[in-house]
């Protein structure tokens, strides 16, 4: 298999806050049209991980990274890349939903759009429409596209910020414990959108819920201490992992 | 016995601090009351739209005190505001280093500066330049007075806008300056107008800053390179006269300034909650 078998792939990338070294040399490769799961104790790396393929973590206070991160074969770390411009091509969900509360619905899954290539007012209209019908959010707020975000639940808001996410069409979406402050019912909607999504996006999911990882996702990765300890196809990893410790960890007997 | 002496120490500390708080409150209720009772008699409409008779006649205006007080907090505010303002916003977001330590720090002291040095100090760099008094100066004594506060406030509104919506932003492809104004300034947008109001209120009772550089000026002016009249100043003169007509109506223009200071003052509260109930 080619380097470029896999949309993005991690190698030898370390990440730091000062001099904590959080993630330790790790390389995976992401499948294309997959959703990779990322699972571990709290405080692993995993979510560090997360936020180093769309060059996030280096602007927390002390963050930084070495090593590479190849989009299609490109390293997003070489000189001369633009982060802001990546980040147009990766779209990211974080742990709790944070839209903008000072946009409307609309606004919020539009803002996206307004950066980057012009678009007419139709064309953004028909992404928001799209973005939000693939966040199976539209049937519930098409009416109200001018209220303000905060008026929603939860788990609603969860889902326009993936709507917002997804609006500009990015190549890969990350997904940082998406789920974690939602209810059974909320979590159900979101996982069952997260199956859909791979058809169009590339999806990697950072989550410390093992059966949410069993159940959405195609490739299971799990960290321990800022280490990449095994990566295999999820069925694998939950019943026939190769390391003592990741066997431990799926079985509940650690984390 | 010990319910008992809990129960009578409560009852003694919170009536102690409905004391301090009713105590705090009575200054401004006295002094609304004083002024309403010795001013509210000068106040018709001949005092809104006449301006100043000569020393020992009756009658007369504050017209041109009132024109002139909107005219210099004017200029004011629209040099105060967005300096201070801007120097807010990048000490929220940009003044991690050394230039903002520097920054901050100045701020504090010009902060605690006394508002006549400011006064001194824009007589020195622009009136004696110049070589008259102007409205302009006074605007800008008044603006350098404004600068530490809508700075400081603007900074700590930015702050308390959640790292979460910027991460948000950033995430999306906006570039960090972007993120800052959709963002992180029109999220703390509400913020920062109650404290610029709050500070514009405060520098339009100053008087101090304004005896060398707006000076004065007992007819109707609105050229800003000329001495100017605010009710501060009016207040001032009238009030430290000889004649009993001037006491009358430094009264009289001690409460339209209070009156003017709370409606701007009611303003800003209104603009607040505003933020809470949208």
């Amino acid at each position: 298999m080619s380097a470029t078998a896999f949309h993005l792939e991690a190698r030898q990338l370390s990440a730091y806050y000062g001099a904590n070294h959080a993630v330790r040399n790790v390389s995976l490769g992401i499948p294309r049209h997959a959703v990779t799961a990322i699972i571990g104790p709290s405080g692993c790396g995993k979510s560090t991980f997360l936020r180093c393929l769309n060059r996030l973590h280096e602007l927390t206070m002390l963050g930084s990274a070495t090593g590479q991160v190849l989009l299609d074969g490109e390293d997003v770390y070489a000189p001369g890349v633009d982060p802001v411009q990546l980040r147009r091509r990766i779209g990211m969900v974080f742990q709790h939903a944070n839209p903008f509360p000072t946009m409307t619905i609309f606004g919020n899954v539009a803002a996206g759009l307004r950066v980057g290539p012009r678009r007419s007012r139709a064309e953004v209209e028909a992404a928001v429409e799209r973005a939000l019908k693939g966040a199976a959010l539209w049937d519930e707020v098409h009416d109200r596209l001018g209220a303000s975000p905060l008026a929603l639940s939860g788990g609603q808001q969860q889902r326009l910020c993936i709507a917002r996410a997804i609006a500009p069409e990015p190549e890969v979406l990350l997904l940082d414990e998406p789920t974690s402050a939602l209810d059974p019912v909320a979590t159900q909607a979101i996982e069952e959108l997260v199956q859909r999504l791979k058809e169009r996006f590339t999806v990697v999911i950072v989550t410390h819920n093992m059966q949410q990882a069993a159940r959405v996702s195609d490739h299971t990765a799990f960290f321990y201490m800022g280490d990449l300890i095994e990566t295999n196809v999820t069925r694998t990893i939950f019943t026939n992992p190769s390391q003592e410790r990741t066997e431990a960890y799926v079985t509940g007997r650690f984390g | 016995m010990t319910i008992n002496r809990r129960r009578l120490m409560s009852r003694i500390m919170t009536s102690v601090v409905i004391a301090s708080a009713a105590l705090a409150v009575l200054p401004l209720i006295a002094i609304l009351v004083d002024l309403i009772l010795r001013g509210a008699s000068s106040i018709d409409l001949a005092f809104f739209v006449e301006n100043p008779v000569a020393a020992g006649q009756s009658g007369g205006g504050v017209a041109n005190a009132i024109v002139g007080t909107l005219i210099v907090v004017g200029v004011a505010g629209s040099i105060g505001l967005p300096v201070g303002i801007g120097a807010g916003v990048y000490l929220a977001e940009y003044g991690r280093g050394r230039l903002g330590f520097i920054v901050r720090f100045v701020a504090d002291v010009l902060n605690g500066t006394p508002s006549i040095v400011i006064g001194i100090f824009v007589w020195t760099w622009m009136v004696r330049p110049m070589g008259h008094f102007s409205a302009l100066a006074g605007g800008v004594a008044l603006a350098v007075l404004m600068l530490p506060m809508v700075a400081r406030t603007t900074e700590e509104m930015v702050r308390l806008v959640p790292n979460s919506l910027r991460e948000a932003a950033l995430a999306l492809g906006y570039p960090r300056w972007r993120t800052t104004m959709v963002v992180m300034v029109r999220s703390a947008w509400p913020g920062i107008l109650t404290g610029g109001l709050v500070a514009v209120a405060r520098v339009a009772g100053e008087t101090a800053p304004l005896l060398f550089t707006a000076l004065g000026n007992l007819n109707f002016r609105v050229n800003l390179m000329q001495p100017m009249q605010t009710l501060s100043l009016q207040i001032y003169v009238y009030a430290t006269g000889p004649f009993e007509e001037w006491h009358r109506l430094a009264w009289g223009a001690a409460l339209v300034l209070m009156g003017m200071v709370l409606v701007l003052g009611i303003t800003a509260r209104l603009v607040t909650r505003k933020r809470f109930t949208a």
